[in-house]
């Protein structure tokens, strides 16, 4: 049966025994330790019987808020693979000194530091980034779903597919070992010849259609869908911030799809784009990838501004300092954020001029930012603060971020990032502000806007212990790493010769400890609070007593409709204007509401297109054929479906908003 | 819009919900377009390459050994029929003539096909002369971009030929007049992007 | 694919106007002026200079898409509460940053890091 190579290579292509990682020892515990979590999870799933349950509700499910909650639980997920390669890399630079060379080879340490850049951006910030967007959004600007329903549970599964894809390859084959952004030409054909660079692009690709789509759909949602009388000048800043960001995925992300299919066909096609010879040119990848790669950043951390400024004004009960001026600096952050690419290489040697230009354009864009802390400081001034656990996370990013902010700006003067480029203390400043910035803001968005989403709170012990934890576990992991940088450490090296570093690293490994303590009692912090739910419970449907945007003027958490009535807004903050103003919420003539239907259609194309890119990965064509036939077909049968809305009828309506009023009125009595 | 009041004795109090349904705008067309701006940007990258490494030749042969312009002037002139063709497709929808539509339709997708069959000529024709993507940085970027320009040509023709199954089956019901604009958009966008390929690449290419 | 897409938008898909007869004819009979006069000024090198014939040639073109802008894809600023329009004013504006940001860029790295690369005088590599 095996005797025929010829026919084995045409039905797996390059796949072969071989390519399982039997010789590695972690990886085999970690594959045994998956596949007795994956038989847990399926028997439980089976025998509680809520196999149908998850299809009718969740995964076939167009509500936007069940979407970006899914959004968030593979975030969670993911930020556990991803956190494990980061404990496995301050292990590895812990121990690896003087002659030892540490438990993983550099073969293998190579794969965990891309597998980590890739997991943490692509499959951690982007996921909580759009989850996030994705919940409050809608219920933000007042309307019922986002613009495109059906679009947006095929992006969130295109999305989870890449994902899975990369946890693929962790068991089947190898991941990439050329660095989060897989510079040619060490990830050319030449020198990459395995499939772990194929598993970085057709990854990215899959997730990249789910960005896209999701992109296009939150800005036509937020330009077309406000409830009336929410002028832009009205809207809450998170909905600013997550326009502006939106906008920026539509006009970055298919930046990276070209660049990415460049470097696929040098790679499959034998083209020669950024190859060596034959007038390709691989200084043009880094152009084009950081033409990409600079707006990602504010992708990520504007809609953390947004939650920033949620939060303030809420546990300050002010209203937010300088509303105009913080919209206004977000719209300059999303247009200059395309004219500093180049302070990524400046070491390229493009020369003064060029770098002269991008250097003072870096340096303008920290402008806008710095207005942005001012706002904020303001609106703490002569508030009335409670420092409830987003609060907490809140002050722990305006100190974090600013001495983020402060060695970005060093950076951006080339003579000195001529010393400091791709040294350790670059690794510091982009954890400081992604971690200060980012991940800060993306859990107090999260600890925030959970009892909207439940109807209780988080677990607030717990929740401040993560906190703390995290907060001074950062400065343990990394300031030691700002001191290696500026000794002239590089990055990405798996053992060292100087013993008198060890202690750094050392130092830096126990940070990466606080941290983990910190994911630990976060999820904690969702386990506790699901055990006391009783007691942690909203049933006001405002459960931080001063929310000021729409969204908490519904139930916690809110009916598949969202608002009974669409709501008209007077006033910037509409709900803190209907509280003032009297609002009484209507408890009468309810009306049909016209909903989406939910459909399968999403997961089962995505789920193609993770076969489709399997294949592609192991050259194993006839499936790629096939799994490409049958994608196409399938989303032409699907545009036949004309039957995608249905009516929930008033009487549901009455019986739901009726169990509100009754929750109500025992509030008040 | 009918807009109430909650309660008849405060009357002075602004109105803080819409009684009847609310039906925002549909977004499709607005959105379709926004999508249409970042397939825009991927041929911006495309041409960026090109304008790059669109003259490293390594030594092979340059535009003006290989393009022949008679035959980028008939092909242009197959997608600028085809545009006003899909007009006219239009046009007849608007009257709500299902036979006009299907007819227009049709004889735009002929243009597109005839479009489609003489870049596949050319394209064979070059590599027949040994001028094959794998030849130089200038020749992976000019496949590339013309191919890229070809491959949303060959799907915009399936797409054409889906929405004429669906305007037979259903007729011109609000859904299929949505899509048709759609493919109207994506068609007329597509020539667009083909102006600048026959100027920068072909003309300028050949003008040296 | 839309929540809302019942009989209600009839009335308003997204205030796209949509051409005429005529406004079609015209927008083909310029398109058609404005492709034929750059391809003769190239094939028949009607014009000394290079330089002046690819200017004509990027101008026509400029032109022509403007065109095409117009009368095929009825683009103006009103379409969609004019956000049509910005949105396609953001895309040039980005484009034209990726496009002459990307040829500086390279130009000047090219001529600082190997000034003495030309491409046409390697030999073939056969």
């Amino acid at each position: 049966m095996f005797s025929n190579p010829d026919l084995l290579h045409f039905i797996f292509g390059r796949l072969s025994l071989d390519s399982l990682p039997f010789h590695e020892p972690i990886l085999v515990v970690t594959f045994a330790a998956v596949v007795l979590g994956g038989i847990a999870v399926v028997g439980g799933i089976t025998y509680f019987r809520l196999w149908g349950y998850l299809w009718n509700e969740w995964i076939t499910s167009i509500d936007h808020k069940k979407i970006g909650i899914m959004y968030i639980i593979l975030a969670l997920v993911m930020l556990l693979r991803g956190f494990s390669d980061a404990l496995m890399m301050r292990a590895q630079q812990a121990m690896a000194f003087g002659g030892s060379e540490g438990f993983l080879p550099p073969d293998h340490y190579d794969q965990i530091f891309t597998a980590h850049g890739v997991i943490m951006i692509f499959f951690v910030a982007m996921p909580l980034v759009t989850g996030l967007m994705n919940f409050v959004v809608p219920l933000q600007i007042g309307a019922r779903d986002v613009a495109f329903p059906f679009l947006n549970n095929f992006s969130f599964w295109m999305t989870t597919c890449g994902a899975a894809l990369i946890m693929v390859s962790l068991f089947v084959g190898e991941f990439a070992k050329t660095g989060w952004l897989a510079y040619p030409p060490l990830s050319d054909i030449v020198y990459s010849p395995g499939v772990g660079v194929d598993y970085y692009i057709w990854a990215l690709q899959i997730a990249g259609v789910g960005t896209l789509l999701s992109g296009v759909n939150l800005v036509v949602t937020i330009v077309k869908m406000r409830a009336p009388g929410m002028s832009m000048m009205k809207m809450p800043v998170f909905t600013w911030t997550a326009l502006c960001t939106n906008v920026l995925i539509v006009a970055a992300f298919p930046v990276l799809t070209a660049v990415l299919v460049l470097l696929g066909l040098d790679r499959y096609a034998d083209t020669n784009f950024f190859t060596n010879d034959l007038g390709g040119n691989a200084m043009m990848y880094i152009n084009l990838i950081w033409i990409w790669g600079h707006p990602e950043v504010y992708i990520l951390i504007l809609p953390a501004f947004g939650v920033f400024s949620e939060v303030v004004s809420t546990f300050c009960r002010k209203r937010l300092f300088g509303y105009s001026s913080m919209v206004y600096a977000t719209v300059v952050i999303t247009i200059l954020s395309y004219i500093v690419w180049l302070h990524h290489f400046f070491t390229m040697g493009s020369g003064a001029s060029v770098n002269a230009f991008f250097g003072i354009t870096t340096m303008i864009i920290s402008i806008p930012t710095g207005a942005k802390v001012f706002n904020w400081m303001f609106t703490m001034y002569k508030g009335r603060i409670s420092f409830d656990v987003p609060m907490l996370w809140t002050i722990g990013f305006m100190l974090t971020f600013v001495i983020g902010g402060m060695t970005g700006v060093m950076l951006a003067v080339p003579p000195a990032d001529f010393v400091l480029h791709n040294s350790l203390f670059l690794i510091a400043h982009f954890h400081n502000v992604i971690i200060g910035g980012v991940v800060f803001g993306m859990f107090a968005g999260i600890v925030y806007w959970f009892p909207k989403a439940f109807g209780f709170k988080l677990d607030p012990f717990w929740g401040k212990m993560s906190f703390w934890l995290w907060l001074v576990g950062f400065y343990f992991a990394f300031m030691p790493l700002y001191v290696l940088g500026l000794m002239g450490i590089t990055r990405r090296m798996s053992q060292f010769d100087d013993p008198s570093l060890q202690i750094w690293f050392v130092i830096a490994a126990f940070g990466a400890l606080l941290i983990a303590g910190g994911i630990g009692s976060f999820i904690l912090s969702i386990v506790v609070a699901v055990i006391k739910r009783d007691k942690l419970r909203d049933e006001t449907g405002d459960p931080w007593g001063d929310g000021r945007t729409l969204e908490w003027s519904t139930s916690s958490p809110p009916p598949a409709y969202n608002f009974a009535f669409t709501p008209v807004v007077h006033d910037l903050d509409a709900w803190a204007d209907m509280k003032k103003r009297g609002y009484v919420r209507p408890t009468e003539g309810f009306l049909d509401i016209h909903m989406p239907k939910n459909t399968g259609a999403g997961f089962i194309l995505a789920a193609i297109s993770l076969v489709l890119g399997f294949a592609l990965v192991w050259h194993i064509w006839w499936l790629v054929a096939a799994s490409f036939i049958v994608l196409i077909v399938g989303a032409i049968a699907h545009t036949f479906n004309y039957d995608r809305d249905y009516h929930i009828p008033a009487s549901e309506v009455v019986e739901t908003e009726d169990e509100r009023t009754a929750l109500l009125a025992k509030q008040q009595a | 819009m009918t807009m109430a009041n909650n309660t008849a004795a405060q009357t002075e109090m602004p109105v803080f919900y819409l009684k009847e349904e609310h039906h925002p705008e549909t977004g499709t067309m607005l959105g379709f377009w926004i999508y249409l701006m970042s397939d825009c940007l991927i041929f911006g990258i495309l041409f960026a390459t090109y304008a790059v490494i669109g003259q490293n030749y390594a030594a092979g042969p340059s535009p003006a050994d290989l393009f022949d312009l008679e035959l980028v002037a008939i092909n242009t002139s197959m997608l600028l029929f085809s545009s006003i063709t899909y007009g006219f497709a239009m046009l007849a929808m608007e009257k709500g003539s299902i036979k006009g539509t299907q007819i227009w339709l049709a004889i735009t997708g002929l243009f597109g096909v005839a479009f489609v069959g003489l870049e596949i000529y050319e394209f064979h024709h070059l590599w027949s002369l040994g001028a094959t993507p794998m030849r130089s940085g200038f020749l992976s970027a000019f496949y590339t971009l013309v191919a890229t320009h070809g491959l949303h040509v060959t799907f915009g023709i399936i797409w054409l030929v889906t929405l004429m199954v669906q305007v037979a089956q259903r007729g011109l019901i609000v859904e299929n007049k949505r899509r048709l604009m759609c493919l109207s958009m994506f068609w007329h966008f597509l020539d667009v992007i083909w102006i600048g390929v026959f100027s920068v690449v072909y003309l300028l290419g050949v003008l040296g | 694919m839309s929540a809302h897409s019942h009989a209600h938008d009839d009335h308003h898909d997204g205030g796209a106007s949509h051409g005429t007869y005529k406004s079609y004819v015209i927008g083909f009979v310029l398109s058609v002026i404005l492709t034929a006069i750059p391809f003769w000024l190239v094939m028949d090198g009607v014009l000394d200079s290079k330089v002046a014939t690819a200017l004509w040639v990027m101008g026509l073109g400029v032109i022509q898409i403007i065109v095409h802008m117009v009368y095929f894809l009825h683009m103006n600023t009103k379409s969609e509460g004019g956000w049509n329009f910005l949105a396609l004013i953001f895309t040039i504006v980005i484009v034209a940053i990726a496009i002459a940001g990307s040829l500086w860029v390279m130009y000047h790295l090219n001529t600082n890091m190997m000034p003495q690369m030309d491409h046409d005088m390697i030999p073939s590599f056969g």
